[in-house]
Order: structure tokens, then sequence, then C-alpha cells
């Protein structure tokens, strides 16, 4: 076992020497925090090592003769070929090195696969562009989010500088505890997605109408970043992921607040707002949830303008109709679900005003839910 | 059949309807060298978006139909049907026959090709603009989801299917009926034995992915559901189908490479390939191996268990034939008279890059480590490594061989070389760094990406551009031998080369081998 | 030797080309099947059969118990309430139980729905057996309208010892456009 760590360190120094000066930059795989993890990069490093061995002999032996068996060097070249005796050698030699390498491949593998008693289970599913959370509690009470990329379109675009966790920072969260076996029920809600975090050793795809599974066990606190890995659309690029890890006091206490908060939302519902709290809600919320497709100033994108758009300065009834069911066949989904009804009556008031869209209508929680009625 | 006792019709009408093995096989290669750089193009846009994180010059909706484009293009466009062309070239002059068995099916299939690929451009134009659902096109993406320009990417995927099919039954139709007399299957030089399974492969898989395409058009405009799950279909059904088409197909890419990389290595080496009956061997067992491997690329879909453990394991056996391969190029240059002249240039890059990329290959091939490595840019630097210095540099080496038996020609040396050290740094510049940034969490297919992907991305796209430019010289190198290019005094062009398609006199006239040759009683490897 | 045709070249294009054209049939009538059948066999990706289980069960397995959790998502566009009435059971193996899943359409216009299960693990899917489900047939459902939607599954003894969590997921999906009796549930 020592004599594979050294090596595997020796392997790790070789790797990084050629760039020492890029030292800042990470060039090999993350171990990350939980035993499943580690598993799989002493794996990685084992083949690694062993490829990097096979390697070196391979191109010896060639630079060896690209070296000394030259033409211009007056060397007169052998006829020599076939030779049953090596071609056996180098046929089972490999897959003795094969057989090595698969023993302990399976091992860890089939650790990947125990899914099986967890203490926590968790609904992860993919939209287009963003993840949705689901807490999985045995008394039906589930606490469900969403979590948007955080970083400002300004950022992307270039007209400000990029902070320190550029397209790796969300506005809410998953939050698991440590030490805990977490199970992460993965489905999609449109295409195929793949939720990924390098960190907790979890890598599945997200399939619509289909339910996959995979766990982790966290050792470490701390906040690990991931993204989606299958391509999924425009913004692809743009639904990361971020997982914090914390004790299982600190998740109890977040777990109350969050339920707390679930309720208060009931109750905001009922509750008028003025133009000017509905707006500063609306743009935050816009920002989020629209600006991606129809653009900072409205002007459209992806999807329609906004600014002078007939569905925002016409029929209110329409315009809640889109943006609570969607459009059909287009990427304008349904928000109805994913945006409480405060943010919808915000956002629909926002887009009714901004942009130079001043219809100066007010649109309130309670209309919001009216019109779910029907 | 064209006329035997003439040379070529004159003007436009030649290339039309020309039924001459020799003009199909330079209208593939300047066809694909045409998509090459068009390809390339899309490559040298994408890296250039990825030169800086934040978005500059391209939308990200665009950036995936640049992603896509670049892969079906290369492909498809470029590397398929230059082997093909290659393949119309050397076949009939290697086994000793006057044409190709089928020759006006032969012009079929190559002028299928440009319409197939005009519509598949076309679709840049189109509103909603072109596939931007990746190469590969997984449904639902690439059905519910997709621009309306998709139902004309289904059709230029039947044709480009079409078009390899009949150039496939016309290969196989050759080699099976057009040997001279004496040129048995064992004493075909390896190129055409390459050649001849990777048919047989097109054959057997390209119908699948007409099907596959032929079920998403049908999903799409006649209510079918086979990749919906709404009306009872799955869209993991589609990525088996489609894998079982594609890991075939990645074989089907490489294995013409390794055909030209064993001419090459023994004529630069003046020495017989080590072992050919073993090389046969192992192709064949490579091919039959790739049916069996299919869903390697899907580990991370959520197969049962005891599937992950089947697939694992078959495609870890694939190192073994290829490893037998790679000792049998090394034990060949072992103790011979090694001269670098271009050709053995590209074909000794080919040998260390495509090891490499088998290297990495078998890393990904271990399922409980692709968890890590799945569609990350570890596996962008993988398929690079085989594609580009596995198909691409075995092609450039092919060229730089052939071209003298060609045209008559000697092409610049000197700038051969430039080209081959420029591209051999450019490639691995761009590619190499690409292992880190995958290994630490870099997504493919992303038009931006977070800080510490920063510099790696920066070199990456420098050594992209490098490489690009250097396609430029070989473009040069290769209209100015043809132009004015150094007559070639000695037939033979390569001392150490073997071959009936050597024994022709130089250029190669446009008729040859119409009184069939006769066969050494010995093989010509040896 | 078969002969197609006198030239020996036009004959071996022949034959390739039967064999391309059979290899594009082999996609819509093996694969597609065959995959289908797999399914069912080895629960790949957790489908579960789309016919009612008939088979007589056999005596209850008092002594394990397995935990059944329920999961009710929406697809893209589906404006439907779907939740089911419990969020987990615990089941002897070869019990008979029943649960209701309720769906709610808050639009003013009839709708369809199809609800598509999965099973994880997918190792599980091939012993969860269900007797009777509203999966089987499509749910059409009135505008501003409700309903019980009923579930029965047994739990089939065999089940492998170390499965002792089994989740089932629906997916309910609007299939109003699409209807008109021609989808049918598998």
């Amino acid at each position: 076992m020592s004599i594979k760590k050294s090596l595997m360190n020796a392997g790790a120094v070789l790797s990084a020497l050629p760039f020492a000066a890029l030292a800042q930059n990470q060039v090999n795989m993350s171990p990350g925090v939980t035993k499943v993890g580690a598993e799989i990069y002493d794996l990685h490093m084992l083949i690694m090592i062993i490829c990097i061995v096979i390697g070196i002999g391979v191109f010896g032996v060639m630079l060896y003769s690209i070296v000394y068996h030259r033409k211009s060097k007056g060397f007169e070249p052998s006829q020599f070929h076939e030779s049953t005796k090596v071609e056996i050698a180098w046929t089972v030699v490999p897959f003795l090195i094969l057989i090595g390498m698969a023993v302990p491949a399976t091992s860890t593998l089939l650790e990947v696969y125990d899914n099986d008693d967890a203490e926590l289970d968790i609904l992860v599913t993919g939209h287009q562009w963003k993840w949705r959370y689901e807490y999985l509690n045995a008394d039906g009470e589930n606490v469900s989010f969403f979590s948007n990329l955080a970083t400002p379109q300004e950022e992307i675009y270039n007209s400000e500088a990029k902070g320190e966790h550029y397209l790796l920072e969300v506005d809410e969260p998953l939050v698991i505890p440590v030490d805990t076996k977490v199970r992460f029920l993965i489905t999609a809600n449109d295409v195929i997605h793949s939720w990924w975090v390098p960190e907790i050793a979890v890598k599945r795809d997200a399939i619509p109408g289909f339910i996959n599974e995979a766990w982790s066990k966290v050792e470490q606190e701390g906040i690990y970043r991931g993204q989606c890995t299958e391509l999924c659309g425009s913004y692809h690029g743009f639904m990361p992921i971020v997982v914090h890890a914390v004790s299982q006091d600190e998740f109890q206490g977040w777990m109350s607040a969050k339920r707390a908060d679930k309720e208060a939302q009931v109750a905001a519902s009922s509750v008028d707002l003025s133009l000017e709290a509905l707006m500063t809600e609306g743009e935050s919320v816009y920002n989020t949830s629209c600006l991606a497709c129809h653009g900072a100033q409205g002007e459209g994108g992806v999807g329609k303008a906004i600014a002078g758009s007939s569905i925002a300065m016409g029929d209110l009834g329409v315009h809640l109709d889109v943006g609570i069911k969607g459009v059909a066949g287009t990427a304008m989904q349904a928000f109805g679900a994913q945006l409480s009804d405060v943010e919808m009556a915000a956002v629909i008031t926002y887009q009714r005003n901004a942009f130079g869209n001043n219809t100066g209508d007010v649109v309130q929680p309670s209309d919001v839910a009216q019109h779910k009625q029907g | 059949m064209g006329d035997h006792h003439h040379g070529p019709a004159k003007g436009l009408s030649r290339w039309l309807f020309t039924t001459n093995h020799k003009d199909i096989g330079t209208m593939y290669l300047w066809f694909s060298f045409a998509m090459f750089i068009l390809g390339g193009t899309f490559a040298m846009i994408i890296r250039a978006e990825l030169f800086q994180p934040g978005m500059q010059l391209v939308e990200p909706g665009f950036f995936n139909q640049m992603t896509t484009l670049h892969g079906l293009v290369m492909v498809f466009g470029a590397i398929m049907p230059s082997f093909v062309g290659l393949a119309n070239w050397l076949i009939p002059m290697m086994i000793g026959a006057p044409d190709m068995a089928l020759p006006r099916m032969n012009n079929w299939s190559f002028w299928i090709l440009p319409p197939g690929f005009l519509m598949l451009a076309s679709t840049l134009f189109m509103e909603g603009g072109a596939p931007a659902f990746g190469w590969t096109f997984y449904a639902p993406l690439s059905t519910t989801y997709a621009a309306p320009s998709v139902t004309f990417f289904i059709f230029a995927i039947h044709v480009l299917g079409i078009s390899s099919i009949m150039g496939s039954i016309n290969i196989i139709a050759t080699i099976m009926n057009m040997r001279a007399p004496g040129m048995t299957y064992m004493k075909m030089p390896l190129f055409v034995w390459t050649w001849f399974i990777t048919a047989f492969l097109l054959v057997a898989v390209m119908p699948v992915l007409a099907g596959a395409v032929t079920m998403m058009l049908m999903d799409i405009h006649f209510g079918t559901s086979f990749f919906s799950a709404a009306g009872g279909g799955d869209p993991v059904l589609f990525q088996h189908i489609f894998w079982f088409f594609g890991h075939p197909e990645v074989y089907i890419i490489i294995l013409p490479a390794f055909g030209v990389v064993s001419q090459v290595i023994p004529a630069f080496s003046r020495k017989p390939l080590f072992g050919y009956a073993s090389m046969v061997y192992a192709t064949a067992a490579i091919a039959i191996l790739s049916f069996v491997v299919w869903a390697h690329h899907m580990y991370t879909v959520g197969m049962p268990v005891a599937g992950e453990l089947f697939f694992m394991y078959a495609t870890m056996l694939i190192a073994v034939p290829t490893g037998v391969k790679v000792f049998n190029w090394v034990s060949t240059m072992w103790r011979g008279a090694l001269s670098f002249e271009t050709p053995m240039l590209f074909s000794i890059g080919f040998l260390v890059l495509f090891t490499i990329g088998g290297f990495t290959g078998l890393m990904l091939s271990i399922a409980p480590a692709d968890f890590q490595y799945h569609d990350t840019y570890f596996v962008v630097a993988h398929f690079h490594y085989v594609m580009v210095a596995g198909a691409v540099f075995s092609m450039t080496s092919a060229v730089y061989f052939w071209l003298p038996k060609w045209t008559g020609r000697m092409y610049n040396e000197t700038m051969g070389k430039v080209h081959f050290w420029i591209s051999f740094v450019g490639f691995n510049v761009t590619f190499f760094p690409q292992h880190f940034v995958g290994l630490a969490g870099m997504p493919r297919r992303v038009p931006d990406y977070a800080l510490q992907f920063a510099d790696f991305n920066m070199m990456s796209s420098i050594g992209a551009f490098v490489y690009g430019a250097s396609q430029i010289m070989f473009l040069y190198n290769v209209i100015a031998t043809i132009v004015s290019g150094e007559k070639v005094s000695d037939e033979q062009v390569w001392d150490g080369a073997e071959g009936l398609e050597w024994t022709l006199p130089t250029p190669a006239p446009y008729h040859t081998f119409e009184v069939p040759p006769k066969i050494d009683a010995t093989p010509a490897h040896g | 030797m078969l002969r197609l045709s006198r030239n020996p070249s036009a004959d071996t294009a022949m034959k390739l080309a039967a064999v391309a054209c059979a290899m594009f049939a082999f996609v819509f009538v093996v694969m597609v099947p065959l995959y289908d059948v797999l399914c069912d066999a080895l629960g790949i990706n957790g489908k579960t059969s789309g016919v009612a289980y008939t088979a007589v069960p056999a005596a209850v397995d008092t002594s394990r118990e397995v935990k059944i959790q329920f999961i009710a998502t929406n697809n893209d566009g589906m404006p439907w309430g779907f939740r089911p009435q419990v969020t987990e059971l615990t089941v002897h193996p070869g019990a008979a139980t029943d649960t209701i899943f309720f769906a709610e359409n808050p639009t003013q216009l009839p709708m369809i729905a199809q609800a598509i299960p999965s099973v994880t693990p997918s190792r599980a899917a091939g012993y969860f057996h269900k007797t009777e489900c509203f999966c089987f047939d499509q749910q059409p459902l009135e505008g501003l309208a409700s309903t019980e939607m009923p579930l029965q599954f047994v739990v089939d003894q065999d089940l492998p010892k170390d499965i002792r969590t089994i989740t089932l997921s629906y997916t309910l999906f609007d299939v109003t456009t699409m209807a008109g009796g021609t989808i049918a549930a598998r």
C-alpha cells in the first residue's frame, strides 16, 4: 500500500512539474471529500501511472530506434519479423495488467451503486437552465426550491469584473448535512441534463420521465461546486450546482427556517404590496428568471422582446397565462410552479412598467392566485 | 465503364461524369480538404470564444451550433470522405485492378455528397439557426426542443449515409472481385485490409444511424414516440441506437489510418512490417469488439450495475488488440534504417499521439473513474488525440507519401517538415492542457467557464490558432507541388516503399493495370 | 452460393445492399422491441411493465420490510397539481398494497394526462408489480376538476435481499394534443 501511495505521489509530482509556473491551476482530479471520491481518485492515479510506465517503455524503445537506428548513420536494417513468442507475450501481459485494473474498478463500482439505507433523500430535477431541489420528508411536508445562476449578466458580458466564483455561484445552494448518507434522486423536466459535483463524486444523468439515483456521504464541511454536464440547450454552461455541506445541527436549523419560510410565503400572498415594492422584487426575479432569454433591457434574445411587447402591454390575462403556463413548443417555460405568487405578481408588474412599457398596471399576489384558479 | 484507351475528357464534364477511380479519388480528397477548412473555421470560432472567460464574440446558442457543425463536418465531411478518396486512388493500384468494381456508382457516391453538405450548411441561415444539439444529437433536445432546421439535418445525414454505404459497397466489391491473379487476401497491403474491414463496418452501422434519424423524423413530424417518455418511448433508447452506430464509427475513422501508418512506417524503416498476420487479426478483433462496447459512452445514464460491468470489461479488452498494433509498429522501427521524411514524421507523430489517446481511452473505460471524466474536457482531449492526431495526422502522412506518385512531382520537403513540427507543437499545445481542465472539472460544450480554467483555455486557443494556420501551409505546399513541383526522377519515389502502386510509372497514368500485373509468389510484405 | 447477377461485382453489391437494408430494418424490428424486452426483464432505466400483473401472489413474507417511496413530478408545461397521498409506505413482500395519487386540473379547459412510471433502483423494477395503476391509461380531466387515482402493487417475494428501499416516480405529461387514443401506454 505504501509503495502504491509513494508511486502515486511521485506520479503526481512528475505530472505537475512542467507546470510549476501555473501552480494556481488545478491539473488533476480532486480526491474530494467522500470515501468513494477518494477511491475513484486512487483508481484514476493507479491506471494513469500504469499507463505512464507502459508509455515510457514504448516511447523509450521508439526513441532509441529513432536515435540509433538511422539510415543517415549508416545503420543496416535487420529484416527480422514475426515471432510467435513475442506476439504471445505482448497479448498475454497486457491482458493480465487489465485484470489487475478490473479488480479495484469493480469493487469501487459496486460501492458507487450501493444506494440503499440513505438517511436523507433529495429529489434533483433538471430544468432548462436551473436545478430544482426537493427534500423528501417522511411526513409529506417536502421543502423545495429552485437554484439559479447568481452571476450577473454584467460579469458574463464583461462590463464588470468577474467575481471569484464566476459562473459557479447560485442564488440558493443545496444544503446537506455532513457524515450523512444522502441519496439524490435525479430526473429532468424537459431535456436530458446531468448533475455533477466533482468533490462529492456524484455524476448522474437527469432524464425526463425517468428517475436515477446516486449517493454521497460528505465527510468535511464546506462549499462544493459543480455544473451541468450534459448539453441541454443554449444556456447549458450557465446552470451551476453549489452544495453547502454543514454540520447536522446547522442542517436542522436550516430546515426549520425553510419550513417557516414556506408558511410565511403562503401568508404573504394574501397581502397587497405597493408598486415600488413590487418593482424592486420584480427586478430581481426578472434578473434571475427572465433576463437570460429576454435581455437586460427587455430587448429579446432567445425569447421575444418584452420592451414594447403586445403581451406585456396588452391584456393582463394573456400575460399572466404566458408567465404561469409558458408557451408550448418554445423555450418559454411554465413559471407557475417555479415562482411564488408574490414573485410572479412582482415580475409581471415589473415587465408591464419597465423598459418603457409604462402601462401603470399593478398586479397583486392575490390576482395571481385568482388567475391560477381560472 | 469509361473509355479505356484515351485520357480524361476535357473541362467540367470530365469531373461531373467521370468514372475514373483516380478522378473520383481526387475529388473526394479536395472536397474533404474543403470540409476540413470549413470545420476548422468553426473550431477557430469556438476557440476564439473560449480564449477568455466571459461571452465576447458569439451568443451561447450560436456557440452550440458551432460545436455541433464542427463535429458533424469534421467526422462526416472531412475525415470519412478523405479516406474514401484515398481508397479510391490506392485500392485499385494496390491490388492490381484497372478501376473500382462499380465505377458509375462511384461517381454517384461522390456527387451526392456536396448537395448533402450544402443542405447541412444551409441550416445556418434558417430561422432558429443550425442544429445546436451536439454531433451526438441526443433526444429530446434534438426532437421536441430542436429548431425547425433539424429536418434538413436529418435529410443531410441520410444523404451522407447513402454516400458512405455506396462507397463501402464499391470498396468491398473491388477487393473481393478485382484482385490481380495471385493477389490472395493474405498478400494484400494492410491499407487494403483495414479498408476492407472498415467497409464492412460501414455497411453494418450507417443504416443504424439512418434508422435513428428516421425515428427522430417520425417523432417530430408523424406523432410517434420512440424517444419521448410521454408516449411510452425512452430518450435513452436513442443513445443506445446512436452509440451502436457511434462506436463502430470511431473505428471506421481510425482503421484506415492504421492502414496508412502500416504502409508508411515499413517504407521509411526499410524493413518489413513486424507481424503482418497479427495486424490483420488485431484489426478484425477491434472491429468485432466495437459492436459490444457502445454503452461505455453512457456510463452515467443509470444502467444496471451488471450492464456497467459488462461494458467496462469489454471496453478494456480493446486495449489488447490496440496494444498489439502499437507494439507491431514500434518493433517494425526497431533496428530498421530509419529516415525522417515528412510522411514518416507524421506517422511517428501519429504513433506517439495515438498511443497517448489510447491510454486516456483505457482510463475512460474504467466505469467508476468515468463518472468523474464523463462529458468533461478530458473526453474532448481524448478523442482529439485519436481523431486529429490519429486520423488527420495519418491522412496528412498519406498525402505526402503518395502525392509524388499521383502527380509525378515532389513536394517541398523543408516546408513539409516545418508543417509537421508546427502541427505537432500546435496540436499538443491545444489539446494537452484540455486533459488538465477536464480533470479539474470543466464540462464540455460550454461557451464560458469559471476563472480557474482561464490559463489553460487561453493556451489551448493559441495552440489551435497555430495548428489551424499550419494547414494553410499544407494547402500551399500541395498546390505548389501540383503546379510547379520538381519532377520526380526516381519512379520508385521512396527507396523503401513496397507494393504494386510503386511499380507503376510516375506520375501514375490515367489508366493503370488494364492488363493485370503478375504477382510474385512471395508476399510483398515479406 | 446464391448468385444475384452474372457480374460478380454487381452480385457482391446487391448482397451488400441487402445487408444494409436489413440493418436498417434491424433497428426498427429488432433493436426497439429488444430494448423493451430487456427493459422489462432487467429493469433498464427502471421501466416497469405497462400491463396489470395478474399472477396469484404467494404467501406474504412478513420477515422482511421494504420501504416504498412515492414521487410525483410534472413534465415541462404540465400545469396540473399532482401528488401522492403518502410519500412513503413500509410493506412486506407479497402483500398487495393500495395507495392514491391526487391530480387537479387548474385550467378551465379539459386536458388529458399520461403518467409515466419509473422505479429506482432499476434492479427492483422487475420485482415491483402493479396490479392496478392509473398509469395504464390516459387520464382525462375536465377544467377545474380534480380526481383521486388508485394504485395497487405487490412487491415480489424474490426481491433481492439487499434492496430495502424502492422509489416509484411518476412523471405527468400533458398529452392533450397527442391524444386521440393513438398513444398506447407501455
